[in-house]
């Protein structure tokens, strides 16, 4: 939607490129930069041809029989799932990053982190546990047959809104967190610009605010649509088919590994579409700040709007992070005699640690990929990056099956020439390593470090970069010494991304772990799969609380 | 300047793994799709018995195959464990295991239990029946899964989602007893019979008849016997009902949790002899009574919460056709409306 204030604030149009590809064979196309960015793009690609050279043998009877039954209502149901979630968290994550970012009103400093809590609560946890209390058998509903004699009138959870809700409530966090990220760094200039040249607050607030801080809502908005066509678990408790489920079924149901990988195909090009669609849409827009300053000034809600918002943010906190957080305590109290034993430390220090090293991995990689992206403006550089991206579009579990065979594919040869020039009887060398675990996560969260640091990059005008390297400053000094301090929210805001991601990851960590590397996740696996959610309280419980710390480390870094 | 330093240091790091490898030749490593805390007691007590060490994964059985697969000749494993005899099935299809010949697990295990090339072995028996509520339901109104499918039941049915391999395999089943049409008939009754939308696991289809949302469903019997644990408030609410048993070459569908050698497995007369053991009379206990399931092997006796809801005929059903005939039950299942 092309908005007159943001018109004013266009970039020179760059030099035409032709043939962009054919950079590829200049020597001069591989700078250092350029080269990590390679690297990267080269580990997602493995999975991802995994995925798409299952075409070579197209698993025409499965798909014929799809189409004969299921393939309109999965698709619809996809579609629905897909808008209704990405609606749902805009419209949370924005309104409620804007009360807590620029208004001010009862509770605003507690809700401003709070918020952000549901982050830690894995979507199938909110799944089976909103489940579970509105379910036909669920104490709610048993309590009104028991007041009023029938509970008929009660809406059906197992459907189309009920999934959504769910998941909106699970998934706003990444939208609220980029989104606040954005309203912070905005200062408060164009704003008062806007106001002064006789604009309402709320008219500036949608021709202004919203446009000025479009990378970070649609970079959150990005993440949750990822998350949604990807998910399995939340889908799956709620019986509601979708393209996961068909990728499941295919699979599990058919064992045609073939014709779940061909449906796969069509979600991360569904995703590729959508991201560059959204990149072409504001492809000669700059969202750089004039100052980094935080609004020193908040608006004042007034009357009924203070109280109004106070009740809105405790109502979402409630439903998609207390409601869930006492269930499972309550949960955690009925079953820690069995749960709790000396196993527990370890699980702990190893969720932790992998949390811990992905998230300061994937940080690292993105930092360089946004400063790469922005070194090169170039159309192969930006494809190179949003291939790199596309790992977190897929469903986890395909994506660990397509690590797993190229990988074992190297080691297999590794064994073979072991063999054929040394006479050595090897083991797998690479499989089951932590070192291939992380780079499986790179692969995986590489687009939920990268959204934010590049968010963050777009503040940062080009004017300083011609200044710093004016004075002499360069390359990785540059990186360091300008951006970064000025990437401080983007960074972390990646790292407690990342970090809490891979706290909650199964598929990935079920794969590639070394043996007897459990972690809570995998003990959740365990439990859960057998259907004993109860006794999964305690690692869940934990996860949720482990992913505590860095949300409130991170607030008290951005927070003023 | 020493420029050959690279080449003897690679060689020497390629021989700290082959050694690693080579000194470890007696422990058993297993990939498992059964939870760790059903196997790991079995793999402390064969530890304890015998020395062997072991070195396992647990993961979902889909994932697990791909990586058999890919790893090749130089899988760690030794032994795949699984649930459902669809995945051993597969497993055996895609050449992943191996046939064993062994005079005990051909006494331990019943045949219609185990693979016919003795590449897969069941170890404990998972019945899936009928549960109802007694406050609505006599007994003498059941009769067999077929006749869930009766115009009485209409609006009383609960079942669980399609998606589930224990339903696909009891679909796989009939389709063996009565042909694809009959079958589809029977499924598209029960669509037409169900109170609600099919719940995602087997509690919730005994949840949902606890309080009245219908009044018959199928669930295997161990998540029976562990809600009733679990919430002893229901006793009175659920109860058991062992169908088709007066149906010639029919009866209760059971499906078995079980394990095969890998097809390279590099201590294969190790996994063989642990196999033999899991099907002994010391074994089975552990691997039953830990998830209530049933001994597969006919001389062990059930744990006694079990054996206290009643003697059963089972389906004498091959389980190896459960795993041929899932394609098509799950079609058929798609086809009739069944989610």
């Amino acid at each position: 939607m092309p908005l007159p204030a943001i018109e004013t604030n266009l970039a020179p149009e760059k030099a035409p490129q032709p043939g962009a590809f054919s950079a590829l064979l200049r020597r001069d196309f591989y700078s250092g930069w350029r080269l990590v960015i390679l690297a990267v793009a080269a580990m997602v690609l493995a999975p991802l041809s995994v995925v798409f050279l299952s075409w070579r043998a197209p698993a025409t009877e499965i798909w014929r029989h799809l189409a004969d039954t299921l393939l309109v209502d999965l698709l619809l149901n996809t579609f629905w799932l897909v808008t209704g979630v990405s609606l749902g968290t805009l419209i949370l994550g924005v309104s409620l990053a804007w009360l807590t970012a620029v208004c001010d009103f009862p509770g605003r400093k507690l809700f401003s982190w709070a918020l952000l809590l549901p982050l830690a609560v894995p979507t199938y946890v909110l799944a089976f546990v909103s489940l579970g209390l509105l379910d036909f058998a669920g104490p709610v509903q048993s309590a009104l047959r028991a007041w009023f004699g029938s509970s008929s009138w009660f809406p059906d959870v197992r459907s189309t809104p009920g999934v959504v809700t769910v998941m909106t409530l699970a998934l706003y966090p990444y939208v609220y967190l980029l989104t606040r990220n954005a309203f912070q760094t905005q200062g408060k200039r164009m704003l008062e610009a806007a106001e002064s040249l006789g604009c309402s607050p709320w008219r500036a607030f949608f021709l202004v605010v919203l446009p000025m801080a479009r990378p970070w809502i649609a970079g959150g908005v990005l993440l949750v649509i990822m998350e949604a066509l990807a998910d399995f678990g939340a889908v799956s408790i709620f019986n509601f088919d979708t393209f996961t489920t068909a990728i499941y079924k295919a699979w599990f149901g058919f064992f045609s590994l073939a014709a779940a990988a061909q449906l796969a195909s069509g979600l991360v090009l569904i995703v590729f579409v959508i991201i560059a669609g959204e990149q072409w849409l504001r492809r000669r827009q700059r969202f750089t700040a004039a100052r980094l300053s935080a609004s020193s000034e908040r608006l004042q809600l007034r009357g009924a709007a203070r109280w109004g918002a106070f009740a809105y943010a405790l109502g979402v906190l409630t439903v998609a992070f207390l409601v869930p957080l006492l269930q499972l305590t309550a949960w955690t109290l009925k079953s820690f005699h069995r749960e709790f034993d000396s196993r527990y430390l370890d699980l702990l220090m190893r969720s932790l640690g992998l949390a811990l090293s992905a998230a300061l991995l994937v940080t690292l990689i993105a930092l360089v990929l946004a400063y790469a992206k922005r070194r090169h403006p170039d159309r192969l550089t930006g494809a190179l990056v949003r291939t790199a991206n596309l790992g977190y579009a897929l469903p986890g579990t395909v994506l660990a099956v397509g690590i797993v065979i190229p990988i074992a594919a190297i080691d297999n040869t590794l064994i073979a020439w072991g063999k054929n020039w040394f006479g050595l009887e090897l083991g797998l060398m690479l499989q089951g390593t932590v070192a291939i675990m992380l780079i499986a996560y790179l692969v995986r969260f590489m687009a939920a470090g990268f959204k934010p640091i590049d968010g963050a990059m777009h503040r940062v005008t080009p004017s300083i970069d011609e200044a710093a390297r004016l004075l002499g400053l360069r390359g990785v000094k540059l990186l360091a010494r300008i951006h970064l301090p000025m990437l401080r929210g983007g960074v972390l805001t990646a790292a407690t991304l990342v970090f809490v991601d891979v706290m909650k990851e199964m598929p990935i960590t079920l794969m590639t772990r070394p043996f007897g590397w459990d972690t809570f996740a995998v003990k959740i696996f365990e439990l859960t799969s057998e259907g004993e959610w109860e006794r999964a309280a305690l690692p869940a419980l934990t996860i949720l609380l482990a992913g505590l710390v860095p949300i409130v480390l991170l607030m008290r870094h951005t927070e003023k | 300047m020493k420029k050959f330093a690279f080449a003897p240091l690679l060689l020497a790091a390629l021989f700290t793994f082959a050694n690693t490898t080579a000194s470890f030749a007696k422990e058993l490593v297993v990939y498992s799709a059964r939870n760790e805390q059903l196997i790991k007691p079995l793999f402390d007590a064969y530890t304890k018995e015998t020395g062997v060490p072991f070195k396992f994964i647990t993961d979902k059985e889909g994932p697990l195959l791909e990586r058999l697969k890919a790893e090749g000749a130089n899988t760690p494993a030794d032994l795949l464990i699984t649930v459902d005899a669809g995945n051993l099935w597969a497993a055996a299809n895609e050449g992943l295991l191996q046939p064993v010949q062994s005079k005990d697990l051909e006494a331990n295990v019943p045949p219609f239990l185990r693979d016919a090339n003795n590449q897969w072995f069941g170890l404990s028996l998972r019945a899936r029946t009928i549960v109802y509520s007694p406050e609505r339901v006599k007994p003498e109104e059941l009769s067999t899964y077929e006749a869930l499918g009766d115009a009485k039941w209409k609006g009383r049915l609960i079942l669980r989602t399609s998606k589930k391999v224990y339903n696909q395999s009891l679909v796989a089943m009939m389709i063996a007893e009565h042909g694809e049409a009959k079958t589809e008939q029977v499924v598209r009754s029960w669509v037409a019979n169900l109170a609600a939308a099919p719940a995602s696991n087997d509690n919730g289809v005994m949840e949902s008849i606890a309080a009245g949302q219908g009044d018959v469903g199928v669930v295997n019997t161990y998540y029976f016997g562990r809600l009733l644990q679990e919430k002893p408030e229901l006793k009175g609410k659920l109860a058991l009902y062992w169908p088709n048993q007066k149906v010639e070459k029919s009866g209760v569908h059971v499906n078995v949790s079980g394990a095969g050698v890998t097809k390279h497995a590099k201590n294969k007369e190790g996994a063989v002899k642990f196999l033999e053991w899991l099907s002994s009379d010391k074994a089975q206990n552990i691997f039953a009574d830990a998830n209530l399931e049933y001994p597969v092997n006919p001389k062990v006796k059930a744990h006694a919460d079990v054996a206290a809801w009643g003697e059963f005929k089972k389906s004498p059903f091959n389980l190896t056709q459960a795993g041929s005939l899932q394609g098509a039950a799950i079609k058929l299942m798609d086809r009739s409306g069944y989610r």
